[in-house]
Parts: C-alpha cells; structure tokens; sequence
C-alpha cells in the first residue's frame, strides 16, 4: 500500500509540472486555434534563465538569503520568458494570423528548434545542474517519501491554476479573453483590442512556462537546452487529455497523465504478469489518449463545437 | 527594394557557406584527405559526443603539424564531424553522406545503436570504421572487415560488473533497469548473464528511455522489491537525476553501472546524491594510461574543458587510423585496411592490437567509486 501511496505522489509531482505546461498550450490554442509548439521551448529558457541567473548571485553574492536569491532568479526567469513570448507571438505568429493554419504551425516548429539551438550556442551542451542553495527535508507521510521541495510544486501549481481560473472566469480581462476565443472579428467589434488580448495570453501563458521549468530544473536539480521539447510533448498531450482550449481541462489532464504515468510504469509488468515492462509507460499513456479521444473526440472536458456557428 | 537586398544578401550567404566543404584537392599546404567522424553534437548526450570530437581533431592537428607524407605528396589531414543526434535513422543518413563526399576513412560513431546500421554503409563503401565507444558486441560481429573498436566489449564488461555485483559488493538480490538504447540494453543483458551465473538473482527488469529525467515510477517499484544492488544500463544524463530520485525515495541499494556514466558529468549532475555510486569503464583510469597526464595536460591547454570520457578513445582510433595509411604509404582503404587489422600501437589508452573480429585484443575493465565527489579508482580487471 505505502508504495501505491508513493507511485501516486510521484505522479501528483509529476502531473503538477504537466498542467502548468499544459495551460500554457491551451490559453493559446482557445485563443488563436494554434498548436504553440514553441512552448516546450520557453519553459526551457525559463529554466536556464533561472539557474543562470541562481549561479552567478551564487558567484558574486554568496552570503546572500537563499530565499532572495530563489526570487530574483525566479523573476529574472519569469519577465525574460513573458519578453520573449511577446516577441515570438509579435514577430512570428501575428504576420500569419490570417494566413491558413498550417503556415503558423510550420512557424511554431521552426521557432522550436530556433531557440533549442539558441539556448545550445548560449549555455552550451553540458548539463546545467542546480547550485545546492537548499537542503530539503524528505518526510515521510503515510509510507511514502516526499521532500519539501515536491510538496511546494504541488502547492505552488495549484495555487498559480486556481489564480489562472480566477483571472479569466471573473475578471473584466479574462472575459475579454473569452470573447476573444469565442470571435476575434465580434470581440473586435465590440472594442476589446485583440491583438493586446492575445499577446497578453501569450505572455501569461509563458510566465506559467517559467515557474513550471523553474520547478523541474529544481526537482531533477538539472537543466539543458533539450529539456523542453519532451516535456512540451507531454504537456502538449495533456492539454489534448483534458479537452484543448479548456484551462480545467489542462489542469485534469496534466494530473491524469503524471498518475497515468508513474502508476503505469510501476504496475503494467505485475498486470500483465511480466509480459508487458516500464517500457511501456508511454504507451500505456497514449493507449488512455486514444482510448478518451475515440469516445470524446474533444477530451475529457472539451466542449462540443459545431463547425459552422 | 530592402527586401531585394536582403534576399541578395541571403543568396550571397548561401553561396559562401556552400563554397566551405566543397574544397577537395590541391592547395598550397599538400593534398587534403578527409577523415569523418560522427557523434551526437546535439541533444541530451552531446557533451560526450563533442567530447569525441575533439579527441580526434587534436589527433588531426598533430598529424598536419608533424608534416606526413603519404604517396610521395604532402598530405594535410580535415576532420569532417556529422551529428547523428544518437539517432540510428540520422547515423546512416550521415554515414552515406560521409561516403558521398569522398572521406578516407570514419572514426565513429559515439553510440552502438547508430555505429551499428552505419557499418553496414561503411562497409558496403569498403571504409575503415574505428568506434572509439561503440560497446556492443554486434558491431564487431557481423563478418565485416571494416570495422574496428579500441574499447573492450560489453561482453568483457558485463563480466566484470556481473561478477563484481554478485562476489565483491555481496548482492544477493539485484535489480536491472536499462534505456532501450543498444548499448543499454547489450551492457544490462551481459550483466544479467553474468551476474546470474555467479549466483544472484535478479528481482527485476525495469526500462526507460534516453530522454526522460523522471525515474521515480520505476524506482518506487523497485524500493518495494528491496535489492542489494541496482544496476542501470545507460548514459550519464539519465544515471545523474536517477540517482538523485534513488537517495530520495530512501532506497538504500548500491548503484553500479558501465562506461557510459564514467564522466566528470556524472559527479555534477549527481552531487552529493552521486557518493558510493560503482561504475566501470573499458581500459586504464586516464592517470594510469601511459600517455594519459600529457594528454590531458594537451586537451586543456586547447579546449580550456575537461575530457568526459573518450577523448583519449578519440584521439587514439584517429591516430592508428593515420598510422595505418602512413606505413601503407596510401589512403585508399584497399590498400591501408589490411594493414589496420595488424595494428600494433603504442597509444595513449594502451596498445591497441585487434582480434580477427576488429576488437581490442586484451581489452581491460577497470572500476571505479564516486568518493568525496570524485572517481576513485578500484581495480583493473583484465588486460595485459
């Protein structure tokens, strides 16, 4: 039972991470119809950013409060990847909005691998590893190991999720947001400034990026420019779980992919009686996707839209 | 009209980048001869991969330095470097376009799953392939003539961890986990043989793959089994995070593992987590190899980093590749490749001689211990 217990935490961990991401994907793609598939890459940059910045204060400051120093770079990290976004939406997607779908999503690969490139001139192929500033406490809570540290991304994803809804469910700017998604022309019409809205999206959607690659650089205490592109995949495929262009339906599927996953991982060989091994952890991922997808073509909590309004 | 100079720019750029490798023949400095060398120079294992490279460019430097003469003409020596991204597709596509363009030659590639469908190229071309990492034992085992490894095999190293695992550590239980790679998978088969046939059992084989950083899954079910020893099959970039997730999670099992997590990348990304972790790596520790503190000494001065793992493997295959087409006095592969199998070498790894098959005769596995955050060299198994 304690180790049900830990495949469960590590999946709640696991998942967390998924969803922040994944938010990221489904702002865009509610708004613009896109597949950003640049995002993986600026949770990277938001990472790199971070530890960057962590080891030069950590260089020239070193008597300084960890707890200050985590903020600057967290900041650092946070405000370079919402410039960055804005740049990317601004200079790559915006000259295309009206061109047919398939040339922004072209765009978005070649961003993608732009940056990954970028970030490699930049920092370098070695691994970027996380300055030991913390020591964190593992507890043990019902059998299972969690360390603070896995406890805080919990709290902190679902504090910035529940910060999201709020924003965009009960604010005059989230309902601009909506009316946006709903008709960019009818929005506009109405005087919401939709190229103000989507950029904001945008950066909105890259500053979550940034904490979620903060995380995951602190978690795995390592960073490198390939990080982001299998973890964009995977959020990419979270976002499509819980129903693309719906945000509760990001926040579920990430959830559901990270317990998918590791309980997958850790029971398809005892199920299977050892004919199927961890090997087929994504698999058993994806098999769950295609099975949702056949009887909800739109995701767990994707709504149904008709093609002609 | 900005547009138009910009595209006339851009056309300009191209032309000028085209124009850099089409230069094959004479110039003033003696004939060029090509030698290619692949290696994953981007994504997660690239550290290693130009690590490779660079072992082999300091073997082409010294080689233009010393001034050769093969054929009567002076001969100037280029290292064409291709990025397979560890990718076996990408390894041949690359292999051929090696070929196409002319080179005498291939060191490469990095990993034993791109090195093998690439020999296949190779040899169908009737070009000396020398691995300087390629560890698995079909390369070496398929009949060609052409390819060539100065490392042990994981036959030997698998051997030695097996007996290793199960006779100086005492593991009674022990659990395997792998990255699907070819080396991965080869080196964990290898231990599993052998630590079976000296008596230990394994518990359990768990797979990942070479882009996760996430092991948490397999491991919790892992803790469950409780096993003396945890053996991975795999690279540095995975074993580094790995082992952080197996302090965490309270398991107190003894990490061991290959080459593959042997490096200076191993002890950054493992930390303090990384302490007591085993791991083996074919031939001398670099401060026992006869040439080795020179070598290091060299490679600093010229590229102000550390060598990971097998630059010194690198500069070593360059080397005898050099060597053998100097004493053939020709670069045609014809000529110089039986001269190859009778290498005798005087390297910086060791001497390097070849079996029948292409591989290292008396190839040797020593082991090592991270202590104190460092490699702490054990023992030499092997060897002559």
């Amino acid at each position: 039972m304690d180790i049900f217990f830990q495949q469960v935490i590590n999946g709640l961990v696991l998942g967390s991470v998924y969803a922040l991401v994944a938010l990221g994907y489904t702002m865009v793609y509610g708004i613009l119809g896109l597949i950003n598939f640049a995002h993986g890459e600026v949770v990277m940059v938001g990472a790199m950013v971070a530890l960057a910045t962590v080891a030069y204060l950590f260089g020239y400051f070193p008597e300084m409060n960890p707890i200050v120093m985590v903020l600057i770079a967290a900041t650092t990290s946070v405000i370079s990847c919402m410039v960055l976004s804005y740049f990317i939406e601004r200079l790559a997607y915006r000259p295309l909005r009206k061109a047919p779908r398939l040339a922004p999503l072209i765009t978005a690969i070649g961003i993608s691998i732009l940056l990954q490139n970028l970030a490699m001139i930049i920092w370098g192929r070695q691994y970027k590893t996380v300055p030991k500033i913390f020591s964190f406490e593992t507890r043990e809570f019902l059998g299972a190991n969690i360390t603070d540290l896995q406890i805080f991304i919990i709290v902190l994803s679902a504090i910035l999720m529940t910060l999201l809804l709020l924003i965009v469910n009960y604010s005059k700017l989230g309902r601009a947001m909506r009316a946006t998604s709903e008709s960019q022309r009818i929005a506009g019409l109405l005087g919401v400034n939709i190229n103000k809205i989507i950029s904001f999206t945008f950066v909105i959607g890259a500053g979550l990026g940034a904490v979620a690659g903060i995380l995951v650089a602190a978690n795995y205490s390592v960073a490198h420019y390939s990080m982001g592109f299998m973890l964009g995949l995977k959020a990419f495929t979270a976002a499509v779980l819980g129903g693309i262009g719906n945000l509760g339906g990001a926040v579920l599927g990430g959830l559901l992919l990270g317990l998918i996953e590791s309980i997958g991982a850790g029971y398809i060989g005892d199920i299977t009686g050892g004919f199927l091994g961890s090997h087929y952890q994504d698999v058993f991922a994806f098999l769950v996707l295609i099975i949702v997808l056949v009887f909800r073509p739109t995701g767990i909590m994707g709504e149904r839209i008709s093609e002609r309004a | 009209m900005q547009k138009n100079f910009l595209l006339i720019f851009m056309v300009g750029l191209f032309t000028l980048v085209g124009c850099g490798d089409g230069g094959s023949g004479t110039d003033d400095s003696g004939k060029i001869i090509k030698i290619g060398h692949v290696a994953p120079l981007t994504g997660p294992i690239s550290h290693l991969g130009k690590d490779n490279e660079r072992g082999a460019q300091l073997a082409i430097d010294e080689a233009n330095a010393a001034g050769i003469t093969i054929g009567g003409e002076k001969v100037e020596f280029r290292l064409l470097s291709e990025d397979d991204e560890a990718n076996p597709q990408k390894g041949t596509v690359v292999a051929q376009k090696l070929v196409d363009s002319g080179v005498a030659g291939v060191i490469g590639h990095l990993n034993s799953g791109t090195t093998i469908p690439a020999s296949k190229i190779y040899h169908d071309a009737g070009l000396a392939q020398i691995s300087p990492s390629a560890t698995a034992i079909m390369y070496t085992h398929q009949g060609y003539k052409t390819a060539f490894r100065v490392m042990a095999n994981d036959e030997q190293q698998g051997k030695v961890l097996g007996d290793y695992a199960v006779k100086t550590i005492g593991a009674k239980k022990i659990a395997v986990i792998d990255d699907r790679s070819a080396y991965g998978k080869g080196l964990a088969d290898e231990f599993e043989k052998a630590a079976k046939s000296a008596g230990g059992e394994i518990v359990t084989r768990e797979f990942t793959d070479t882009t996760k950083t996430d092991f948490t899954a397999i491991l919790t079910k892992i803790k469950g089994l409780n096993p003396d020893v945890i053996f991975y099959g795999g690279m540095d970039a995975q074993a580094g995070p790995m082992m952080k997730q197996v302090k965490n999670l309270g398991i107190t099992a003894t990490y061991l593992s290959g080459d593959g997590i042997q490096s200076k990348q191993f002890l950054v990304l493992a930390g303090e987590e990384g302490e007591g972790a085993y791991a083996s790596s074919p031939g001398l520790p670099l401060e026992k190899m006869d040439g080795g503190k020179s070598f290091q000494e060299k490679f600093l001065q010229t590229y102000h980093e550390d060598i990971q793992i097998y630059a010194p493997f690198t500069y070593d295959a360059t080397s005898i590749l050099i060597d053998a087409m100097v004493r053939a006095d020709s670069t045609n592969p014809e000529s110089y490749l039986p001269l190859l199998s009778q290498t005798d070498y005087q390297g910086v790894t060791g001497q390097i001689r070849f079996d029948e098959n292409g591989d290292l005769r008396g190839g040797s596995i020593s082991l090592y211990r991270v202590k104190n955050g460092a490699w702490e060299y054990i023992e030499t198994v092997g060897g002559e």
